[in-house]
């Protein structure tokens, strides 16, 4: 699809609430803090849960000050919890909380991938069907004692923004992008195409992802995209064949045009100035690094990349990040999946939120690794480039520039 | 700018130039024409796997595809046929280079039971240490014998494969509104071409999702009809006995340009996408507000976005599901738009005869729709033979219609909250 770029005179899509809950913290307050300049980065790993493979995981959530309400939270499973909860940051950081008249012009767009389970229903039907004939009905009769159907709900990868519209009161218009990276990468798409174009104002678009669900795990291992062994930085795993560490991730944004944000006296992070998508692979002549850097001029450039660990696809935006040195910019490159971890569906609204982050502290991160390929950024952050590739095709990149 | 080509609000219009259908009743838009204006059901036995112990042992299987049913390969040969139709039709690009986007409407593709059996016997064979189940889990994925499994439970793969037969343009989107899905990626298309971001898009959905799991599931909400004999008669929508919806397998596709791009290579033109509406529920996870306000708002958008008052709507495709709450809702929510109107439009159910299709149900009752006005044949509601008084609807019960239709409004409710309707119409303006 064509690059979306910023244009006088149409209305500029801006970020003004983030909400993200990680391995590493609640907030963007909490990001800035363990990333942010000055702070010694210690990324939080799990390394003995999904043994050989190391995962981000989240710690405990007080979901309850998002999401207040029992019954509520008795209808979701941790997927949706999360996300909720996000969801609900975000909307506390945009200072849009208790503003049901906004929200209900409000259109929400979620990314989702493998949705949710009851892994305890799956165990006690195997568990008793594990000695019967393997025929039908003996299965059929344990999944109708066994399986409950308000978590079947949660199957339906619509459901997270079902809650979230049920908790939330967010109510306008409402999808959810199925699949994994890319999925993230065509909501946020969606939401700035829309406000472009003048058709809406008002956005809330996210993810939730858990690195410890059994499909996300099985998907990754089963496929062979998972790093095996204790963590190293993404820039330093192809040497043993790369992979991604899966990183659980709750990350939403409220994102909304400038006059709506300056009518209402709105904070604001940055712009998404330029954002554009395809399926051609990273490194390639219309990959979406070089579309998004194509007409911008030369100089400093804080590049937060979503590379994965996975080869080649890692590989491949490294050399086309080093060649933007070739060109005359100054990339001061921030793995983020070396921190984080990959968040899938999370992953590029997750980079976006540091992105936002950062150009409202105006200031860069400091290298996340020692691998010597994330250099110091010489300048005030004025221009963030955001990637993400997918674990298995497309990639994604937009450009965050501090609000004018 | 006014030209023909834009609407009064200066969009480019979106028509369709394509169409391709597939369910119960058939592959193609000729085999599945003729059987729903015939009051045909699709509906039958499920002979694809054991039924004992379950309350519904009915649905609208499509068993003529042979090959071993799984979700997300059955979504994808099922998508393949009714993209090849719709392609064929609109006569756009050339074998895979399809000049657009492609979004799809897709169900959730999840590991079926034979498989995860296997895999926690595997997994169960390796587990060890304090996270048994994870840790075996993993190992047994890693073995590489389940690569096939784990690869068609990528949520993407359908739309990918779509992709890579067809030669769409960008990245596919994949996308869910649980019953609402295929409107919604009607939607989708039409959107990105008001906005000038593609003169072409493919517009899919399919749902291949009869399996012993999702039956216990709807079954375990009370969704799903109990009336298994005759199986033909158990989907009855706004009938007084209506009990739940019957699970339906299909698939449609169109295409859908602007109204210049088609001009412009002459192109035949279907019909109009004249308006699509929307409104997310806060009330529940699974029923509407009980004041329709949902309902009635997804509507009044629907309306308001193709500029036309209720009284343009010569016909409603609705959701009509022939569950105790839509049909209900349903109708509150149509008298509540129409007035005094409501008894002179005819509002007739595909779902008594091709089942509850789920993701393809908005795209494959868009395709009816435009079938309707195109052949000026009303399909009937069938089953109904003991009308609800509640629900005094003209439902065209039990035998078609001839009646000149040229504005209908289609609905599709979703599992969720989240609510499409779309105005189609013969004409632009």
């Amino acid at each position: 699809m064509a690059i979306l770029v910023s244009q006088a005179g149409r209305p500029r899509a801006l970020i003004t609430g983030v909400g993200m809950v990680s391995s590493l913290g609640d907030g963007a307050d909490g990001h800035w803090s363990r990333l942010g300049e000055g702070a010694p980065v210690r990324p939080v790993v799990d390394d003995s849960l999904a043994a050989p493979y190391a995962l981000h995981t989240i710690g405990e959530i007080a979901y309850e000050a998002q999401i207040p309400g029992r019954g509520d939270r008795r209808q979701m499973g941790p997927w949706q919890l999360l996300g909720t909860y996000a969801a609900g940051l975000a909307l506390s950081d945009a200072g849009l909380a208790g503003d049901d008249e906004a929200k209900s012009r409000m259109n929400l767009l979620v990314a989702a991938g493998t949705a949710e389970r009851d892994p305890e229903s799956d165990a006690a039907v195997l568990e008793r069907v594990h000695s019967l004939p393997a025929d039908g009905a003996a299965l059929n009769r344990q999944m109708m004692d066994t399986l409950r159907p308000t978590l079947f709900l949660a199957q339906l990868a619509n459901l997270l923004a079902g809650n979230i519209s049920i908790v939330h009161k967010v109510t306008r218009s409402s999808c959810t992008f199925m699949g994994a990276e890319m999925a993230g990468v065509s909501a946020v798409e969606n939401a700035v195409a829309r406000i472009r174009s003048g058709a809406d104002q008002l956005f809330l678009v996210g993810a939730s992802f858990l690195a410890a669900a059994d499909e996300n795990l099985c998907i990754l291992a089963g496929l062979g995209r998972a790093w095996k062994g204790p963590w190293r930085s993404v820039w330093q795993r192809a040497g043993a064949g790369g992979g991604a560490m899966a990183g659980s991730v709750g990350a939403f944004l409220v994102i909304e045009s400038g006059e709506h944000a300056e009518r209402r006296g709105a904070p604001c992070y940055g712009e998404i100035e330029r954002i554009v998508s395809g399926r051609d692979a990273p490194g390639s002549d219309a990959c979406p690094i070089r579309r998004v850097t194509g007409e911008l001029a030369p100089g400093p450039l804080l590049v937060l990349s979503g590379a994965s660990g996975i080869e080649p696809h890692t590989g491949a935006e490294r050399q086309c990040l080093e060649e933007l040195r070739s060109r005359g910019f100054e990339p001061a490159v921030r793995g983020f999946a070396s921190v984080l971890g990959l968040a899938e569906e999370a992953h590029f609204p997750a980079g976006l939120a540091l992105a936002a982050i950062a150009a409202r502290r105006r200031a860069a991160y400091d290298p996340f690794d020692d691998s010597g390929f994330e250099q110091p950024a010489r300048a005030v952050p004025e221009r963030i480039l955001v990637t993400t590739s997918g674990q298995w095709r497309g990639a994604g990149a937009g450009l965050v520039v501090p609000a004018g | 700018m006014t030209d023909r080509t834009h609407d009064d609000r200066g969009r480019p219009i979106a028509v369709i130039t394509g169409m391709g259908v597939v369910t119960a009743l058939g592959v193609g838009k000729d085999d599945n024409w003729r059987a729903l204006t015939d009051g045909r059901s699709g509906i039958r036995r499920i002979g694809r796997f054991p039924t004992d112990g379950l309350r519904t042992t009915i649905a609208a299987e499509i068993d003529f595809m042979g090959a071993e049913p799984r979700v997300a390969t059955m979504c994808f040969d099922l998508a393949v046929l009714a993209v090849e139709e719709a392609i064929g039709e609109a006569g756009i690009g050339s074998r895979a280079d399809f000049p657009g986007l492609l979004v799809t409407a897709v169900p959730p593709m999840e590991l079926e039971w034979p498989e995860r059996r296997a895999i926690a016997q595997s997994a169960a064979a390796r587990a060890e240490g304090a996270n048994r189940h994870i840790t075996g889990l993993i190992a047994a994925a890693a073995t590489g014998e389940w690569t096939d499994a784990f690869a068609n439970v990528q949520r993407e793969c359908v739309a990918e494969r779509l992709a890579d037969r067809f030669g769409t343009r960008g990245l596919p989107v994949s996308l869910s509104t649980a019953c609402a899905s295929g409107a919604s990626a009607i939607q989708f298309g039409v959107e990105a071409i008001r906005r000038g971001e593609a003169d072409a898009v493919l517009c899919v959905g399919t749902d291949a999702t009869v399996n012993p799991e999702s039956l216990v599931r709807f079954s375990l909400l009370s969704a799903l009809s109990t009336h298994n004999d005759p199986p033909e008669g158990a989907a009855r929508p706004f009938s007084r006995d209506r009990d739940g919806f019957v699970m339906g397998e299909g698939a449609a596709a169109l295409v859908i340009e602007s109204m210049e791009s088609a001009l412009a290579r002459g192109a035949g033109m279907l019909g109009v996408v004249r308006g699509c509406g929307e409104r997310a529920d806060s009330f529940h996870r699974t029923r509407s507000n009980p004041d329709g306000s949902a309902i009635i708002g997804a509507l009044e958008n629907a309306l308001a976005d193709a500029g036309l008052p209720p009284g343009a709507i010569d016909y409603v495709n609705p959701h009509g599901t022939g569950t105790p709450e839509n049909d209900k809702m349903e109708y509150l929510s149509l008298a509540a738009i129409f007035g005094d109107r409501l008894p002179e439009v005819p509002v007739s159910s595909n779902k008594s005869m091709i089942g509850h299709t789920l993701s393809a149900a908005g795209t494959i009752e868009a395709v009816f729709s435009l079938l309707t006005i195109a052949t000026g044949t009303l399909p009937p509601t069938i089953n109904y033979n003991t009308p609800d008084p509640d629900i005094p609807l003209d439902v065209v019960p039990n035998v078609k219609r001839d009646r000149q239709v040229a504005t209908v409004l289609s609905n599709s409710f979703g599992f969720g909250g989240q609510n499409v309707s779309l105005v189609l119409a013969a004409e632009p303006h």
